[in-house]
């Protein structure tokens, strides 16, 4: 088996006192689409933003394409093709949607069929083009903020929880553009909360409780384990349909 | 990208224009009028209040953007108005001749010389300012107001050590003397070359803001520097070259209130900082078109209400301000906030 794209090994994190991971472990496979699951204050987002740096792991390894990046800055992280889009979007409302690709696009101009193929799976952001991105509604905004994410060839994507809060409707709008990012080869850590969505679209699980990894395995395997989903997610994926 | 503009121009929903505030100075200006009375007298103290609104833009657009983009309180930014003024005498020492000279280029290459050694010294002061006094401080308010205010006293200090503490009178350009008459209206030549100085500076500032790559990341950071440092760019960078940028535009903002004074002293930075707050805050901390609209606010009422009634006149920019926040307590421009 070829080594993972990222790979976590005893990872912990402080947050000022407090202690939120306990020896994360995991590794995401390239080019497969892989879930986060978890309860709230599981350590998620927490687990998000320590591979990102924007919170410096206390201890542990965290290897990315074969490298170290535990101790490495955020933009450095950002440089070697990791893309975040955070539980809030971090949207810049100020800018128009177009400035807000335009940014995202570091290496010089957004190159033109890509940018054909992003605004293909969020066709309603061509409407709001030249318009402040504040303006649009909250899946709107989500879209934006995948859309940015994407907005050159990147190496893996960490989305935080992009179907919270939406609309049913959106909801779907958003499983079918994260089964073209999949289609299109892209390598994905996905925090998901809304395990319909996760079952539809992971290729892989991990379920995480009070800062640890309590289960990681093929998506197939939870799905079709009714009792497993309970004794992990206290919940069953019938219960989500 | 233009293309795909295009196609979807029949749909485009409208974006909202927020023209009230720009609305406010020629309101200001009409409802004045009846009350000066004579309309030559209120041109001439329209222009002086435009003249004097735009070097309190000079002095204060540096502080809006750090203030916005660098959650810094630096209460020392006066100190670069103060050393922007004195570094006049760098130029004026040796060309003294071109302050006399009959020759409006010569005069003008005089003002302009000042001008770049001001913002050149105040630009690595501050890049110094930035990297010892400041960067210690970042995240936390009370220790940058103590700290801030130490470097200003500091500053200050050497400035009295480099140059006495007596007031320097400094020559105004011979062709910025006097005024031009048209009619019964008077306008000070000086001041007509603040406003023309000011406004190319706000517009150079707004091209930069909103048609370069820089001016985006200026913008986006200051809404969500975090979100700027995940796509990659090294924020801490643009920081130190903002405030390095702030500082020169302080300085610049010195040379053209020491001209206007004539009369250099350490102070006379910190004189007005009040003054600068209160603009800053009444546009939007970070805004720097609310920095530009405020300022004028500020100058053309002192002006008015100087005339009209001066025994309110110390009081009406604070006025000014608390009518402001009450309509929008975000100040005219709110920029989004982290």
């Amino acid at each position: 088996m070829s080594e993972p794209l990222l790979q976590l090994s005893g990872v912990h994190t402080h947050i000022g006192p407090y202690h939120i991971l306990h020896g994360v472990d995991f590794a995401i496979p390239a080019g497969e689409l892989t879930m986060l699951l978890g309860r709230n204050g599981a350590g998620k987002t927490t687990t998000l933003r320590t591979i990102m740096g924007l919170w410096q792991a206390s201890s542990g390894r965290i290897r990315f394409d074969g490298r170290d990046i535990a101790k490495a800055s955020t933009p450095d992280i950002a440089r070697l093709g990791v893309a975040y889009v955070p539980e809030a979007m971090g949207i810049f409302t100020d800018l128009t949607v177009r400035e807000n690709i335009v940014l995202a696009a570091r290496s010089g101009p957004v190159d033109r069929t890509r940018l054909d193929w992003i605004l293909g799976l969020f066709p309603a952001l061509k409407r709001f083009w030249n318009l402040p991105a504040g303006d649009l509604s909250g899946g709107q905004k989500q879209m934006l903020a995948i859309a940015r994410a994407i907005a050159e060839p990147r190496r893996l994507l960490l989305i935080d929880e992009p179907t919270k809060g939406l609309a049913p409707v959106m909801v779907r709008s958003m499983i079918e553009a994260f089964r073209a990012l999949k289609e299109a080869g892209e390598t994905i850590l996905l925090v998901e909360q809304n395990f319909y969505a996760a079952s539809a679209l992971g290729d892989n699980v991990i379920v995480m409780d009070d800062g640890r990894i309590v289960h990681s395995g093929p998506m197939s395997e939870l799905v079709e384990d009714n009792a497993l989903q309970q004794r992990l997610l206290g919940l069953s994926l019938d219960a989500h349909q | 990208m233009s293309d795909m503009t295009a196609d979807a121009s029949t749909e485009l929903p409208r974006a909202r224009s927020d023209w009230l505030p720009l609305l406010l100075v020629p309101a200001l200006a009409l409802l004045a009028l009846p009350f000066v009375g004579s309309p030559s007298t209120w041109v001439t103290l329209t222009v002086a209040g435009l003249a004097m609104g735009m070097m309190i833009f000079l002095m204060a657009s540096g502080l809006t953007l750090v203030f916005g983009l660098m959650d810094i309180i630096n209460f020392g930014h006066g100190v670069f108005i103060s050393l922007g003024a004195y570094a006049t005498l760098l130029v004026l020492g040796p060309l003294a001749g071109w302050a006399t000279a009959d020759s409006l280029g010569l005069n003008l290459a005089l003002l302009l010389l000042c001008i770049l050694a001001a913002m050149a010294l105040t630009g690595v002061v501050g890049a110094v300012f930035e990297r010892v006094i400041v960067r210690p401080v970042y995240g936390s308010h009370l220790k940058q107001i103590l700290v801030t205010m130490g470097g200003l006293i500091v500053t200050e200090q050497a400035i009295h050590a480099i140059w006495g503490a007596s007031p320097i009178p400094i020559p105004l350009p011979q062709s910025l003397r006097g005024a031009f008459v048209l009619g019964d209206i008077v306008m000070e030549r000086y001041r007509v070359v603040a406003v023309v100085i000011g406004l190319a500076v706000f517009t150079g500032m707004q091209l930069l803001l909103n048609r370069t790559r820089i001016g985006l990341l200026i913008r986006a950071g200051v809404e969500n520097p975090e979100m700027v440092e995940a796509l990659g760019y090294r924020i801490r960078r643009l920081f130190v070259s903002v405030f390095i940028a702030g500082s020169a535009l302080a300085g610049l903002g010195g040379v053209m209130w020491a001209f206007y004074r004539q009369t250099l002293t350490a102070g006379m930075g910190m004189e007005v900082m009040v003054l600068v707050f209160i603009v800053i805050i009444i546009g939007g901390l970070g805004s720097v078109g609310g920095c530009f609209v405020g300022s004028i606010l500020v100058a053309l009422v002192a002006n008015y209400v100087g005339f009209i009634e001066p025994k309110l006149a110390l009081i009406s920019n604070i006025l000014v301000m608390a009518l402001v926040l009450i309509w929008r307590p975000q100040g005219l421009f709110p920029v989004a906030r982290r």
